[in-house]
């Protein structure tokens, strides 16, 4: 018997499971996919925002606005990837103020820090490639951005590490209320638990639905991005944004922690819940409305485009906490933008309603600090060589284009949690990640996987599931 | 009379050729540069021939390369590429294996050899 | 710091053969640094023949041309090291390299050799849609999952671009039990060579269908079908003329770009047509002492003139070691061009420096029929030659001689001019 089950191993059921885990419970995730960070989280601005933007008074408002301020030190603290850059809503016609105006307002109201609204020299001065007729633009320095993988893995090994258990490839079918709590059945196997968490993304609003009587209804939203080569890290320094308009944030131009350019997001009401394919139109749309509030942008040097779905609610607002009608049965849904902003704050107050609920006792030995794994290519030539005498696979680049060796490549497989996968594999170091989009990598990798996890070649899949790479040897069909 | 128009094959120039034939025969030849141009016509619409090239398994490589690449030593009929290639499908060497060594005497009995085309040891 | 007169990065045809040409200049002081498991480069996968005819006069496969180079690297017992990957190139021409028994180490060279080759242009460039699953390859991942592992990347294949690489996969992948349903290329003309279309595609009834892109990928997990479409001149697809084809692969063969990260780091100035250095007459980059030869120059449509290009770029280097090459560009006249070329390498040609023959290459932008290729020495008229067909696909040359500078001790101009015959 669990105390807890979360379903879904995104970006907040993995940070509900890391703050649930500094309590004495038994719990576990259950993940559809083979591996954790494979929907939503995965396919975002990686942005945090600094949390102007949420109506004031609101969930989205609340968690947001704390998750930006839990931020910079849980990076430390889980060791992933993240930058202050700040960020800019650049507004691009006198009248259109008082919007800017507004939305300066609303952020103060939310309790954003430092922000500010600058005339068009000083924002030329931040952004030299700002568009002619930008007039002024709201000033948010603790808009940051961060590897959407890199916060949710980190969440995930430091909740495992702490004794949280994840379970892949279960895809939760029903979940049937019990005397004592729930019977989650998955297709091949069955959990009793005390409590659910229901992080399930988009489809968050299947398992609310089954327990409340007030329903809520999820549409996934697609947004399509196009990621620019690493030759283009520096026409944007901050992330910027043009004014809101009805569908959301527009299109943003910003700098990746990894130091690509990121343009996009679209938005596209959809019905599959999978959906997750680039249109022409889509790409076309970012390609054009990025030019809306910046000068030759570089949309040339693509090197991937990519769509993802927000699990957007039709109130928009998050659902989050306990479903009166089902005690026991806690929701984190309709988490949208800004949903990754705000991960901390949910996972820790969701994880602590949990632990009321359960009448938890806080973990003596709570390990908050997690290690992520050596990013070789930041060293100096002592501290590598020292590295390589140690490991010499950290000798041997395996992806060019990102520089990653095979010591990062082998640890990423290693550690809990580790990849089973060409995607898991650069979700975690970026291997095929780069320019050449894992044309020179991917076959040294499906060796390194098949070697590590003791697997035939022919079973290393990019994806899990059936997104096998070869499907057999040649001539066995002649 | 019939013509025919061919891209030659044997060099990247690809010349572009033009046979005259007359019941079968070929009356005249005309577009190419060398005088592999005029061969490759004449046979091409008589008794075309192609060089076939693929891989066998190797074992025992100190490389632990597992494939080893090879071709046919002589042209071969272009009807029997697929022969070929079927005939060389259960092969197995053991390295090593030098370049020019025989891997399939006489493969799908064209009488030409399959033959290795890399040292694998 | 360990110190090398020549440092050359990259084993494959390009840096072999300027290794070989270097010793034989005299140069002893070679280093040879090559990121894979053994020396030949791309040219291992090429199982495939055709290599050679120009330089041996007989027709080889890639892994044959490539082990004549290794030969002459052995027997003039040059050095060099394996599974090294070259990490940075300064200014200062100090390499620094790493491998899993010498660690991260710099080399103090007096000269570099750019040699490391070009890589294909990935999906993410053309900005196609649909979804990203699993069957999705470069041309040169499948050319290698199939020749050298030994593994099939798929049963059904379409095939986009039709570069020589995509062709040639057709027919091996064909030969290894797949159907090759289709070649969709965007242009209105082949980017590969003729004779690949006739023995790669003809022979094996696989269609290539000139103006035409893929438009729609799917298949959640893998590749269950990719949807084709014509496009009109602007590129953009034609609405209703959409063909579908169900496959579980999808093979991209759209574009070599020279790879040059580290010729940037080096400070070396790059053509943006060419995305490879530019070079004067002696294949030397804007960085004194750095040349650049093969594949990341500009990339070639046969190996025999990587070959011969590299060969030139060794001598030059080994000259620029012994002080032989004046570092005086003053004498640099600009080769330009009109009618057709898009490039030509060498950039610029100082007469002082030239030597007996020189090769100028270049690419026209579209296929032309029945030209003259002209050169110019400001009013005089040096070369007129006559070509039947130009396409993209395949590379133009026209031979200088020093003799002919001769005349012209105030040259001003050299002009390349491509006209209608």
């Amino acid at each position: 018997m669990y105390d807890v089950v979360i379903i879904g191993a995104g970006v907040t059921g993995s940070a509900i499971a890391r703050y649930l885990s500094r309590y004495q419970v038994k719990a576990c995730v259950l993940e559809m996919s083979e591996d954790v960070c494979t929907g939503t989280s995965k396919a975002n601005s990686a942005i945090v925002h600094a949390g102007y933007d949420a109506e004031n008074g609101s969930l989205m408002a609340k968690y947001n606005v704390e998750g930006s301020v839990m931020m910079p030190d849980l990076a430390k603290e889980l060791d992933f990837d993240y930058d202050m850059c700040g960020s800019l809503v650049v507004c691009l016609s006198e009248d259109d103020r008082p919007a800017l105006v507004k939305l300066y307002e609303n952020g103060v109201k939310n309790g954003v820090k430092d922000l500010e609204i600058i005339e068009r020299d000083r924002l030329l001065e931040l952004e030299p490639n700002i568009a002619d007729n930008a007039v002024a633009a709201l000033w948010a320095p603790t808009g940051g951005i961060v590897c959407p993988f890199g916060l949710t893995i980190a969440f995930a090994e430091n909740a495992c590490e702490n004794g949280v258990e994840f379970f892949f490839n279960e895809k939760v079918t029903e979940i049937q209320k019990t005397e004592g709590g729930f019977l989650v059945k998955t297709e091949n196997n069955e959990y009793e638990t005390k409590t659910v968490v229901n992080a399930a993304g988009v489809y968050s609003d299947v398992f609310h639905n089954e327990f409340a009587s007030k329903k809520i209804h999820i549409t996934p939203r697609k947004g399509e991005y196009l990621l620019l080569d690493h030759a283009t890290y520096g026409y944007v320094t901050h992330t910027v944004f043009q004014l809101p308009g009805k569908y959301g944030k527009g299109v943003l131009v910003t700098p990746t922690v990894h130091k690509n350019t990121l343009v996009g997001p679209t938005a596209t009401d959809i019905e599959d819940k999978e959906g997750v394919n680039t249109t022409q139109e889509g790409l076309q749309e970012v390609i054009d409305k990025s030019a809306l509030a910046l000068k030759n942008v570089p949309v040339r040097q693509v090197i991937t485009s990519f769509a993802g779905l927000r699990a957007h609610e039709d109130s928009h607002e998050f659902v989050i906490g306990e479903i009166p009608e089902a005690p026991g049965f806690f929701d984190a849904a309709g988490i949208e933008s800004p949903g990754l902003s705000s991960s901390p704050a949910i996972g820790l107050h969701v994880s602590d309603m949990v632990a009321e609920k359960l009448g938890l006792e806080k973990k003596a030995d709570f390990k908050a600090e997690r290690k992520g794994i050596i990013k070789a290519g930041d060293l100096s030539l002592e501290e590598r060589n020292e590295l390589i005498k140690k490991d010499p696979a950290y000798g041997q680049i395996i992806c060019r284009c990102e520089s990653v060796s095979e010591g990062e490549i082998i640890d990423a497989i290693r550690r809990p949690l580790g990849a089973k996968s060409l995607d898991g594999v650069k979700r975690r170091v970026r291997a095929g990640m780069g320019r050449c989009q894992a044309g020179f990598c991917s076959p040294r990798v499906m060796e390194i996987l098949s070697r590590e996890l003791d697997i035939p070649l022919s079973e290393i899949t990019k994806s899990g599931g059936a997104s096998k790479i070869i499907v057999g040897t040649v001539k066995d069909s002649l | 009379m019939e013509v025919r128009n061919l891209t030659c094959i044997n060099c990247p120039l690809g010349c572009q050729l033009t046979v005259e034939l007359e019941n079968g025969e070929v009356k005249s030849v005309s577009g190419y540069t060398c005088k592999r141009g005029d061969t490759y016509a004449r046979k091409e619409v008589t008794n075309p021939t192609r060089i076939v090239t693929s891989s066998v398994k190797i074992t025992d490589a100190v490389s632990k390369e597992t494939m080893v690449s090879v071709k046919t030593a002589q042209d071969i009929p272009k009807g029997k590429i697929f022969d070929v290639v079927k005939d060389i499908k259960d092969v197995t060497v053991k390295a090593p294996v030098y370049i020019g060594d025989v891997i399939k005497a006489d493969v799908a009995g064209t009488g030409v050899d399959m033959i290795a085309t890399r040292t694998v040891i | 710091m360990e110190k090398y007169n020549i440092v050359i990065i990259g084993g494959g045809p390009a840096g072999l053969a300027a290794a070989a040409s270097a010793y034989d200049a005299g140069e002893r002081s070679i280093l040879i640094l090559e990121r894979d498991v053994k020396l030949g480069g791309i040219l291992n996968q090429c199982i495939h023949n055709g290599f050679g005819l120009h330089t041996f006069k007989e027709e080889l496969t890639g892994p044959e041309y490539a082990q004549r180079y290794i030969d002459q690297v052995l027997e003039r017992k040059i050095e060099y090291r394996l599974n090294t990957m070259v990490m940075d190139i300064s200014p200062e021409k100090v390499v620094t390299a790493m491998n899993k028994s010498d660690g991260m180490f710099q080399i103090d060279a007096k000269s570099v050799i750019l040699a490391m080759g070009c890589r294909e242009r990935p999906r993410g460039a053309l900005n196609t849609p649909g979804f990203r699953p699993a069957g999705i390859y470069s041309a040169g991942t499948a050319q290698r999952l199939v020749n050298i592992e030994g593994y099939m990347p798929g049963r059904k294949v379409v095939i986009l671009g039709s570069g020589d690489i995509g062709l040639i996969m057709a027919r091996r992948m064909t030969l290894e039990g797949a159907e090759v349903k289709v070649v969709a290329e965007i242009q209105p003309y082949s980017g590969g060579l003729k004779r690949n279309i006739v023995q790669c595609l003809d022979d094996y009834g696989i269609p290539l269908k000139l103006s035409h892109t893929v438009v729609d990928i799917q298949g959640k997990e893998r590749v269950e079908g990719v949807t084709i479409a014509e496009v009109g001149p602007d590129m953009k697809p034609i609405p209703g003329t959409e063909i579908h084809y169900e496959c579980d692969t999808l093979l991209l063969s759209v574009g070599l770009l020279p790879e040059n990260e580290l010729s940037k780091q080096a400070g070396v100035e790059l053509s943006r047509v060419t995305s490879g250095p530019v070079v004067n007459e002696s294949l030397e980059t804007s960085v004194p002492g750095v040349f650049a030869c093969g594949n990341v120059l500009h990339v070639h449509d046969l190996v025999d003139y990587v070959s011969e290009e590299a060969a030139a770029a060794g001598r030059n280097a080994a000259a620029f070691v012994r002080g032989e090459l004046s570092g005086d560009t003053s004498g640099e006249i600009p080769i330009t061009f009109e009618g057709g070329p898009r490039y030509t390498v060498p950039c610029t040609l100082d007469p002082k420096k030239m030597t007996d023959t020189l090769t100028v290459r270049f690419r026209v932008g579209a296929v032309m029929q029945d030209r003259w290729v002209n050169v110019f020495l400001d009013d005089e008229r040096i070369v007129h030659r006559r070509r039947q067909i130009m396409a993209p696909g395949e590379m133009e040359e026209v031979v200088l001689k020093k003799s002919q500078f001769e005349n012209h001790p105030d040259l001003k101009s050299i002009l390349i001019k491509v006209e209608e015959a």
